[in-house]
Parts: structure tokens; sequence; C-alpha cells
């Protein structure tokens, strides 16, 4: 497994607990144990207090007032962006354009950058691990243009079979799009080759890094790609915003899609003349708040750092893969040597619904079913898995606590 | 034959002995257990109700003028419910059926698991018995 940096020891999930308020709570009559970030993150109160800052002294439309308040909206808005930048280590901040979250930043690379390019019999190339919303975006496109969807395989353990990659790359291929965390099995992807792999063959490559931005650290130019993208509700931040990350270079290749106020320059009844940059992506009134709030919520994972935040969460995943190990008739979904976040299981001849609805009755939050990857479930022949998924809020602890809930629900259900 | 309502008032006497969650839970999967087991041939695509979670299938039948159901799951807990609701709308008349207002699922503090959000086919099972029996009335 992917081992990551030492926990300074100023590192205290105590004091991190201590800033979600949601934590506190009990359901069922236990103490929660939330699970289920993977998901959802909660919120510190950070975040929240933000959100309740912008509406209680600066709500206004941003980039269209001249007075003061649209004034302040539009700096802190703008000033998110920024935050978004330097945290994926963008070259501008205009590569970074507010979406509502991964699945609409996916729509808009199938719609303003693929669509335009694919032609009958071209190629699409997407993974066997892909959450639907990495699917069913390029799907209708491909459907539309009589393209063809390739899926590369996944190897038994979970990983991707590169091989299998590599002998999909051709002159017919427009994109490439790949996950960078998966969802369902946790597993770390070789971005950074797979883009390299692609572009070799002057492929554009699109990574979702819905499951990867809440625990480690992105680099989107050492990883090369050309499009990335993540979800703010998943990194601690609120539901609603997300980021798509556009290369600069790729620019001048987009086309509008979803056209409106705050996109333009010049309007007549003929023609209309559009802004340059991520604004052209932003139509209408944006999520205000939501981008502010998601602009906090990047700060508050790095005033932790992520690279604490990927060895605690390590520790975490490596420690609850081994007590569930403790469980003979457990088996885990998704043994990849680079795994991150989530731990996906079945109890041998039991349904994971009924081991989640056990868990819950003892207070722990976890999800089950098909994790919106069908396809993946089918390879590997399971109705749906239960999946743990961490954040930076969790610990030993409640590890502990699953393994004895999960004890009762194996008595009860077996 | 009890009528439906007789039925659940007996069902929700069985739950009120029940004060920990685990007897309770323990006592559904154990009648999920025991469901008799749905005939292999009935359970097609058509009778499945597709929750998002578990699976449940339905076959409904007329003899003699009552509703037989029969119904399986492929999650424990769901089956349970299902045998429930079963025991309770099974061999009654298509009026009755329909005409029944089933509160007992919420009165054994099962109501959470007939709701929307929890995708595991229950609810729409629940829609289903009835839809059945009303399209009996009809060819009745």
């Amino acid at each position: 497994m992917n081992t990551s940096s030492q926990i300074p020891v100023t590192f205290s999930v105590t004091k991190v607990r201590a800033d979600f308020p949601i934590l506190a709570q009990s359901v069922n009559g236990k103490p929660l144990v939330y699970f289920d970030s993977g998901a959802t993150a909660q919120k510190p109160k950070q975040v929240i207090d933000a959100i309740h800052a912008y509406y209680s002294s600066y709500n206004a439309n941003i980039h269209r007032g001249v007075h003061h308040l649209s004034q302040v909206a539009s700096a802190a808005y703008e000033n998110a962006r920024k935050k978004v930048q330097k945290h994926l280590n963008a070259a501008d901040e205009n590569e970074i354009i507010f979406t509502a979250g991964t699945t609409a930043s996916v729509n808009l690379v199938a719609h303003a950058f693929l669509r335009s390019r694919l032609n009958a019999g071209d190629e699409v190339v997407i993974t066997g691990m892909e959450h639907h919303s990495n699917i069913l975006p390029w799907q209708q496109v491909c459907h539309e243009k009589k393209a063809i969807l390739k899926v590369v395989a996944v190897n038994d353990d979970g990983s991707l079979d590169t091989n299998h990659f590599a002998s999909l790359l051709n002159s017919k291929v427009k994109l490439v799009s790949c996950t960078h965390v998966s969802n369902t099995l946790g597993t770390i992807n070789p971005v950074k080759e797979i883009t390299s792999a692609a572009h070799a063959l002057g492929i554009p490559v699109f990574i979702d890094g819905a499951q990867a931005v809440p625990h480690m650290k992105v680099d989107v130019q050492e990883i090369g790609c050309d499009f990335y993208a993540f979800s703010g509700h998943k990194v601690y931040g609120p539901t609603g915003i997300g980021v798509c990350y556009v290369k600069q270079s790729r620019y001048s290749e987009m086309t509008t899609w979803q056209t409106g106020g705050g996109t333009i320059k010049t309007v007549t009844f003929e023609k209309t003349e559009y802004v340059d940059g991520p604004l052209k992506y932003e139509a209408g009134t944006p999520n205000i708040e939501g981008a502010i709030g998601l602009g906090f919520a990047l700060d508050y994972m790095n005033a932790i750092g992520m690279d604490v935040i990927a060895a605690h969460e390590h520790e975490l995943l490596v420690y609850t893969t081994q007590r569930l190990h403790e469980f003979d008739n457990v088996e885990i979904i998704g043994s990849a040597e680079q795994k991150a976040g989530v731990i996906s299981f079945n109890v041998k001849g039991v349904h994971p619904f009924d081991v989640g609805t056990i868990l819950d009755q003892q207070g722990i939050a976890v999800r089950t079913g098909h994790h919106c990857t069908q396809p993946l479930m089918q390879r590997y022949n399971v109705p749906g898995t239960v999946r743990v998924s961490f954040g930076v809020y969790n610990t030993k602890d409640d590890a502990d606590r699953l393994i004895a809930a999960l004890e009762k629900a194996i008595k009860m259900l077996s | 034959m009890a009528t439906i309502a007789k039925t659940e008032n007996e069902i929700v006497e069985d739950f009120a002995m029940f004060d920990q969650w685990d007897d309770k839970y323990q006592y559904i999967i154990d009648l999920g257990k025991t469901l008799a087991p749905m005939n292999a041939e009935w359970k097609t695509d058509e009778r499945l109700i597709k929750g998002c979670q578990s699976r449940v299938w339905l076959y409904t039948e007329l003899k003699d003028g009552k509703v037989i159901y029969h119904a399986d799951s492929d999650a424990i807990i769901t089956k349970g419910i299902v045998a429930l609701m079963v025991r309770v709308l099974s061999e009654h008349t298509p009026k009755e059926i329909v005409d029944a207002p089933l509160n007992f699922i919420e009165k054994i503090g099962l109501k959470e698991h007939l709701s929307p959000t929890r995708a595991n086919g229950l609810l729409s099972m629940v829609k289903q018995m009835k839809l059945d029996a009303l399209a009996l009335t009809a060819k009745n």
C-alpha cells in the first residue's frame, strides 16, 4: 500500500473533531461513527461560519454591481478561484472553472470540448472502475456521434490493467477519461503515466478527482492532464459547487455550452461576443457562497496539511483493513497496492443492505449498494458492497466501533 | 380467516414485546429465513421490483376469489418485512386488500424501511401488491 509521511505530533484528531459540530450527536441512541465521507464529507465550523458570514455581511450578486457589497462579494468569489488554483497548483487562476460539482464538470467537457471533435467511428477511452458520472456524459455524446466507448479492464485486485489501457490507445481515440481514485475500490490510478501515454499520441486527458482531492495533494501540472474535476462537498465544503480545471492551451478548443448572463462582452439579437476564460462557462448567477465556502474548506485542509491528512487516513485504512481481516467470512473488494479513502467489503452469503441496516442501528454510518458503479459490481459479480470511507475526523476508535458492530451484524445475519 | 386489521394487530402486539432493537431485528431476520421459498420460475425480471439496493420479487394469483401472494428478496431484512406483508394481505379478497389502510409497519417502528429514500424496493412492493389486487378485482 501507499506509504505516506509520518503524522506530526502536533496533529490532534480530537481537536479536528471539535471543529465538526455534527459529529457530537447520537444516532439510534449510540454516538455517531461517520464512515460515509466518500458520499459527502461533514463540514467544519470554519466553513459553516464563512457561509454564515457571507449571507450576514456581504451577500450581493457578483461581477455586475458598482456598489460596495457587490465589490466585496466579487472579490471573495475570485479569491476562492485563486485558492483552488493554488491548491491544485494550476498555472493560472483562469484555468479554474466553477461548476455545480464533478458531474457538471464531466458534462461541461463532454459538451464544450469533446462533442465538436468527435466523429463517427472515433473512440473515447474510460476505465471499468468509473463512477456513473464519468461514464454517462461520454456515453451520451458517443451515442449521438456514433463514436465508440472503450473500457479499460480492471484487474482482480482492483488495479487498472495498464497493458490493456496501452493497447486501446490509437489515432481514433479523441479523449481518455479516468478516475484518480476509485470511489468503490479505493484504487489510486497512475494518472501521471496514463496522461503521458495518451499525450504521446496527442490524446487529451480528463481526470475525475472527486475521491482524490479530499485525501491527497494533487498537482495538475505534475500530472499534466488537460482537465481535472472535483466536488466541493467531498472536501469539507458546501454541496452544489465543484471545479473543472482546464489547461490554458485547451480553452481555444472549447466551444460555448450553457450560455447566459455573465458570459458575454456584447449582445445584439444577431450575435453575441463572449468573454474569454472561466466566466464564459459560468452562465447565470453562480453558487457564490459555495465557491467562498469551498475556498475556506481548502484553507481548512491546508491548515492541517494535505500530507498530514493523507498520513492519518492511510494509517486508518491500514488499521481498518487489518481488523476486517480478523473475520474469516469478510471479503475485501479492492486490494490494490495504492489505495486511498475507502474500503469496500462484503460478508459472505449476506446482502450488503442487511449489513448496512444493522450497522446503522448501532450508530455506524456506512454506504451500501452499487456506489454508482454498476458495471464494476457486474465485474465482481456482487449486488453491491458495504463501503467504509474515511475523513480527517475518523479515529481508530471509530474503526474499533465498526468492527464490534460488524461482529454483531454477522452474528445476527448468519 | 382473521381480518387484515386483526392480523395487523397481532403483529403489533408481537412487536410490543421487544424492548431492544436487536431483538426486533433478529425476529425480522428469522421471519425472512422462514418465508417459504418462491418458485424459481416466478422469479423473472418482469416480477422484479427494483429497489436501488435490495431486490424484491412478487407473484400474485387468485384462488377461490382470494388473492395469494408469493414474494422473495435477496436481502434478508427486506425479506422479513416482505413476509409480514404477505402474512397480513394474503388470502383476502381483492377488495379487502385494496381498502386496507395498512398502518402496522409504522406502529412496529419500521416506517423508515418504507421510506422512498430507503430504496430497498419495499414501498414499491406494497404499491404493487395493491395494484395486483386491483387488477384482479377488475378480472373478477
